[in-house]
């Protein structure tokens, strides 16, 4: 075997024992990319699902009942009731998001055609429910009343039927989509910190520069580190995506496990190199902490996973790419979802595989000036 | 346990062990020892590596928690927690390793002040206290100095100081010069007689590896595999062994099967035909800044050579072996190895090295027989041949027996032989040692030099050593004095005796030194009156304020010590905040859209007019087919395709009711959600300007008026930024104190904790301290950003707002704390950190979906986690103008979880070493 093959895979299967030995470390990580995974998914997401609603009713009739019943899961919850007193209180204190006033009188004079009025109290810092929620009471409301006073709808009959099929997600699911963006979040965590980390501990215990006097290139350090680390990924990955996405979540599968894992490994591998990159900055463990946290924060979080990235100020988009991230969340989203293969993808891998080289080789650069510092 | 009372302990001795065994998994370290040690005298523990020495000092210093037996100290049994509490202000503790129990990053006067602060001395006193034993060590010229940036010697001294400064009855030295040079040993145990001439109440326990200075000992223990072989004063073990030196009566004392293959260690010359330069330096010089390590150093060691260097500690020995390894590169002056220049980056040069460094620096995780497998491939040893060489190196240096141990658990003596095994693994022709026997028995010193003789004078291996026994210097070919930088003196061993006209090797050296010393203009040796003082201090080992302080103290000079991480925890979190607060949307915008238009009338134009004037869409070039369209959605090019039929316009007129098909892509739900809403949105347009035509719209029967409040404007900062703060001051402080306790552990400072009369929680609470501080500032920054950047108003109160956040990073810090307790290793620390406060902050915090519409396990983590409660704060207190009054049950909520986080975090930190 080539010798420099050789030290990369002895170097990375120490690795490995190391890793063994750490049992909270073991646990968190088998936590990390199942339970939380489950947690998450199944939690609700950006959308109108099992909002909390309350209803004042000072009207007590037909009507106000039917209101009342209007709101359905898996939308709202179930409707709690409050007095007209506790509306402010209850809203200060983030209970509900959306407040139904039915006034005193509201039957009778909706049949009477003097046009009262319903009164909607929406928690607008509720973001990511207020506005659709507001639309979707205003018409179910509106529809409920009609109905009630006999009155056919409004509008006609269509003369021009919309039809929109959904693909890839055809019930908009969000476990569907919360599951993956949460394994791509426990990847980069750890594929950081396992080789961050691991590289300061090293330092720390004087083991670097043991091996640097081996006849040992930095290159051959860092990859075994980087190879070990995917390694590790690639098999939480594999649980993961078998067990938890297409086995508790019910994800079907479209596209090519192996495919995805695939791509978990390069992105694995260009997050290691940022990982090894930070700890020739750090020169202590609570350094290298701070550090991680500016870098993998807005990896999660505008990597197009959480919040859509074409909503995202221009310069941000722009900073974005240079994030393996965020082609990697193009990546899984093709793969599992749309069942894309190696053809629509190969632009997004070649990126993650540029980025990652580039960290690597100013880390590679950066490991030996670093070592000489560390002895001032 | 009770307390035994104080006649049950004869008066004359300090402490006695009673059947005391101990063990590590499968080690014995300690085996029914029964032991009896006097008051009043220096007690020297001597003894094989790895026979329980330190254990049984940690038993008696009460750091270590007892097995099996009774350890009774100071009149009462050391195992019962009271007791220790009140009798830890009566003993000072040294553990093993050169300034191990020190803070690097703080100051000579600094650390003693802490060790001072902790057994409850402030103010005058302990400065008055403080100069008088920096005096004493030499030390006072330096009070300003790091204590990492001392010399091994220096450390020690310093720690002594640092055990002295509360007046101790009894005092515990886990081989404090091993590593340190001859003359700094020398005015180590100067001191330690001035302090009990002063003191003879003063009860001393030392454990050392220099028979030398056993010699100085009252009475010795010699213990070997958990027992107790021999007990006496030296000059009656010497008597009894009829040895002339202590050292060979400590080898004639030991059973016969450990001193086997033992015997004196001869050197033969060496042959004459081995002329060849091995290694050779010229003028080599190193600088650190202003500061010159190594100042032109040069010599030239012939192949097979046996070359020792010798000086005090800090000499420049070391930079001079790195720059010979390629580690370091010189600054000034060349090096060569085999005639050729020293080049870093060769890696053919270094498999004909072997080289082992000061300290420990194999694995420690690793057990012993897979550093040997790891070493001899990466080596590049034949596989074939593996199996073999290691079992030879187990065997000759007594390894056998520990193949599975992992090497973090073996005695230094033991880690020492490894580290040389792993040097010599590859059969290099060039031996590089760095203090190779620092802390090994005289045994096993004498067989590693019986193999480095027959390393050098049968295969011509050039060897180039440092080390601090003095016999093993004269053991060597030549010798290389060095001081500051420089070689004094360069020569046989017996010449630089001859020329210096001292008796021995060892004050010729010290001869060399001194005169070095005194051409300085900073005599580091000006040793004053050693403080005497009434007697221990007494210390309550109930919770303390001032304890708790001491260690916020401490903790807070750490932090201030390390710009680089005070910068980012301030710095970071608002260039996070700006990051993020403006790259978080909720706002669905830019949806590209393609149309496959089959009709082409004027009407389907119409139709598809209503779509292009939707703000948040945006067209693309139109498809030529159905296939082409699920293709380019496939691609992720579209976000919806648009199919009108053929035919579209002329069933329109008709009333045929023509369908137009739409294709969504759905893989992120939440933007197909909000996408179809506005799909439905166009088409109704399209719809109502048809109807207006026809007829004109019925009067509603009701108004439903929709009142958006807090955030009227509906902006989505007035949500976001509140919650990235919320999340920021979680992580940070979190992430910041969850290193903090197993660092500790790590790096060895916990010892302090078991040593002192401090309870948990003071240590806690006191570490919490400098990072609730910086957690403040963090905060007070960002609600600052929030308002003016963000220009989100603060329509409530002030002070509503910083009490939730005060609570808030204490929440924080203390599960940072937990955390810390928990794991064993910064990495786990740091992954569970982020892992357990990142994403449930993100994902329950109600940063995303409003806490109330969650349910199952989504509603136990967002309401299990402080994080959703000071979100509800800094909403409340931001954008729904809320007071103080109305937040109380969420501040009470957040006390909660410090009190949780913190009694957990207390249950699980340990006081004493297992």
């Amino acid at each position: 075997m080539n010798p420099h093959l050789r030290n990369v895979l002895e170097l990375g299967r120490k690795e490995f024992v190391a890793l063994a030995r750490d049992r909270v470390l073991v646990v968190l990580i088998i936590y990390a990319f199942t339970v939380l995974i489950y947690v998450t998914a199944t939690a609700t997401g950006i959308e109108l699902r099992n909002a909390s609603i309350a209803f004042v009713d000072e009207d007590a009739s037909t009507l106000s009942a039917r209101l009342i019943d209007a709101p359905q899961p898996p939308y709202f919850q179930h409707p709690a009731r409050i007095s007209n007193a506790e509306i402010d209180a209850a809203q200060d204190a983030g209970r509900y998001t959306f407040v139904v006033d039915i006034p005193p009188d509201f039957q009778a004079d909706v049949l009477a055609g003097r046009q009262p009025t319903l009164q909607v109290n929406v928690d607008a810092t509720a973001m990511s429910q207020a506005g659709i929620g507001a639309n979707y009471l205003q018409q179910i409301f509106s529809a409920e009343i009609a109905e009630f006073a006999g009155r056919r709808r409004a509008v006609p009959i269509e003369p021009v039927t919309q039809v929109v099929r959904v693909a890839f997600n055809p019930n908009l699911r969000m476990p569907w989509f919360l599951g993956p963006m949460m394994i791509i979040n426990s990847i980069t965590l750890l594929s950081i910190v396992l080789t961050g980390a691991a590289m300061i501990r090293e330092r720390e215990q004087g083991t670097l520069e043991h091996l640097l006097v081996l006849p040992l290139t930095p290159i051959e350090i860092m990859l075994a580190k980087v190879w070990a680390t995917a390694t590790v990924i690639v098999v939480a990955s594999a649980l993961a995506v078998t067990l938890m996405i297409h086995g508790v979540l019910g994800v079907p599968s479209r596209g090519s496990l192996a495919l995805f894992l695939s791509a978990a490994f390069i992105y694995s591998c260009s997050v290691a190199a940022i990982g090894i990159f930070l700890a020739t900055i750090a020169r202590s463990m609570p350094q290298l902490g701070l550090l991680a946290i500016p870098v993998v924060f807005p990896m999660g979080m505008l990597s197009g996973g959480s919040t859509p990235l074409d909503s995202m100020p221009l310069a941000v988009q722009w900073v974005m790419q240079f994030s393996p991230s965020t082609h990697f969340t193009a990546v899984m989203q093709a793969i599992l979802y749309r069942g894309a293969g190696f053809a629509v993808i190969w632009p997004q891998f070649a990126l993650m595989l540029a980025i990652g080289t580039l960290f690597f080789a100013i880390a590679a650069h950066r490991l030996r000036a670093t070592l000489a510092r560390a002895a001032d | 346990m009770a307390v035994m009372a104080d006649d049950a302990l004869s008066p004359a001795s300090v402490a006695r062990l009673d059947g005391v065994s101990h063990r590590y998994g499968q080690v014995l370290a300690l085996d029914g020892l029964t032991l009896e040690l006097p008051a009043g005298c220096m007690v020297g523990l001597i003894g094989p590596d790895g026979v329980g020495k330190s254990t049984l000092l940690g038993l008696v210093a009460g750091v270590r928690r007892g097995q099996q037996g009774t350890v009774t100290v100071l009149g009462g049994d050391i195992a019962d927690d009271r007791h220790r509490d009140d009798c830890s202000p009566r003993i000072a503790y040294m553990p093993q390793g050169l300034g191990r129990n020190l803070y690097p990053t703080l100051s000579v006067a600094e650390n003693i002040d802490f060790f001072g602060r902790l057994f409850g001395q402030r103010g005058r006193e302990l400065a008055a206290r403080r100069q008088e034993l920096l005096d004493a060590t030499g030390l006072a010229p330096f009070p300003e100095r790091p204590a990492g940036k001392l010399s091994g010697g220096m450390k020690q001294k310093l720690g002594l100081c640092c055990a002295l400064i509360h007046d101790p009855d009894l005092l515990i030295l886990d081989e404090p010069t091993t590593g340190v040079d001859p003359l700094s040993r020398r005015q180590f145990w100067e001191l330690i007689e001035r302090i009990r001439a002063r003191r003879p109440g003063l009860s001393v326990l030392v454990a050392t590896a220099y028979m030398e200075e056993a010699e100085r000992f009252d009475t010795l223990v010699l213990l070997d595999a958990g027992r107790v072989l021999a007990t006496g004063a030296p000059a009656a073990l010497r008597a009894h062994t009829r040895s002339a030196t202590l050292e060979e009566s400590f080898i004639a004392l030991l059973p016969a099967e450990r001193r086997a293959g033992h015997h004196a260690v001869v050197i033969p010359p060496r042959p004459a035909d081995h002329h060849a330069v091995a290694i050779e330096a010229r003028g080599l010089t190193r600088r650190f800044g202003d500061f010159t390590a190594v100042d032109h150093v040069s010599f030239r060691i012939e192949r097979g050579e046996i070359f020792g260097f010798l000086g005090s500690n800090g000499c420049g020995k070391t930079t001079t072996m790195k720059m010979l390894t390629g580690l370091l590169p010189a600054s000034e002056g060349e090096a060569e190895l085999f005639g050729v220049p020293v080049d870093g980056k060769d890696l053919g040069v270094r498999l004909r090295i072997g080289y082992m460094s000061q300290s420990f620096s194999l694995y420690g995780e690793l057990s012993v027989l897979r550093n040997l497998q790891l070493h001899a491939r990466l080596l590049r040893l034949a596989d074939a041949e593996v199996p073999a060489r290691i079992e030879a190196l187990l065997t000759r240096f007594g390894l056998g027996a520990l193949r599975d141990a992992t090497a973090e658990s073996l005695p230094l003596g033991l880690r020492q032989r490894l580290s040389l095994a792993v040097a010599i693994i590859h059969r290099p022709e060039v031996l590089i040692l760095d203090e190779p026997t620092s802390g090994v028995d005289p045994v096993a010193r004498d067989q590693f030099w019986e193999l480095l003789i027959e390393l050098s004078r049968e295969q011509g291996v050039t060897i180039f050593i440092s080390t601090h026994f003095m016999n093993e210097a004269a053991r060597c070919d030549r010798i290389s004095l060095m001081h500051a930088g420089r070689v004094l003196a360069q020569d046989t061993p017996a010449a630089l005796v001859a020329a210096s006209g001292t008796a021995t090797l060892e004050e010729a050296f010290i001869h060399h030194l001194e005169q070095a010393r005194a051409g300085e203009a900073m005599p580091e040796h000006e040793a004053g009156e050693v403080p005497v003082h009434a007697g221990a201090i007494a210390a309550s080992a109930h919770f303390s304020l001032r304890r708790l302080l001491t260690f916020a103290w401490r903790e807070h000079l750490e932090l201030r010590r390390d710009p680089i991480r005070l910068a980012f925890a301030l710095l970071g979190t608002l260039v996070l905040m700006t990051v993020m607060g403006f790259g978080i949307s909720l706002d669905v915008e830019h949806l590209k859209y393609a149309v496959l238009d089959q009709d082409r009338t004027p009407e389907s134009r119409a139709y598809l007019d209503a779509f292009h004037g939707v703000r948040q869409f945006a067209e693309r070039p139109p498809a030529a087919s159905h296939a082409e369209l699920e293709q380019r959605l496939l691609n992720a090019e579209l976000s919806f395709a648009i199919e009108i039929p053929p035919r579209f316009g002329a069933d329109l007129r008709a009333g045929r009711r023509p369908e137009v098909s739409f294709r969504l892509d759905g893989a992120i739900p939440f933007r197909a959600e909000t996408s179809r809403g506005y799909l439905l949105g166009a088409h109704t347009q399209f719809l109502n300007e048809l109807a207006r035509e026809n007829a004109p719209a019925a009067p509603a029967l009701a108004g439903i008026d929709t009142r958006f409040r807090y955030n009227q404007d509906f902006r989505s900062v007035n949500a976001i930024v509140p919650g990235v703060l919320a999340l920021l001051l979680l992580v940070i402080p979190a992430t910041l104190t969850a290193l903090g306790v197993v660092r500790e552990k790590e790096l060895g400072s916990i010892t302090n904790l078991y040593a002192s009369p401090a309870t948990r929680l003071e240590f806690l609470l006191g570490k919490q301290l400098p990072y609730i501080g910086v957690g403040l500032i963090n905060f007070a920054l960002m609600a600052f950003m929030t308002v003016t950047l963000f220009d989100v108003p603060l329509k409530g109160s002030l002070t509503a707002l910083a009490a939730g956040a005060a609570l808030y990073v204490w929440a924080a810090t203390s599960f940072g704390l937990l955390i810390s307790t928990l794991t064993s290793t910064q990495i786990a620390a740091l992954f569970g950190s982020f892992i357990l406060t990142m994403l449930p902050s993100i994902n329950f915090s109600g940063l995303i979906a409003p806490i109330s519409s969650m349910s199952g396990g989504a509603a136990v983590m967002g309401y299990s986690f402080p994080a959703s409660y000071f979100l509800a704060i800094a909403v409340g207190a931001f954008t729904k103008a809320l007071g103080p009054a109305a937040l109380v049950p969420k501040y009470a909520q957040l006390l909660l979880f410090c009190l949780v986080y913190l009694s957990l975090a207390r249950a699980l930190l340990r006081t004493r070493e297992r």
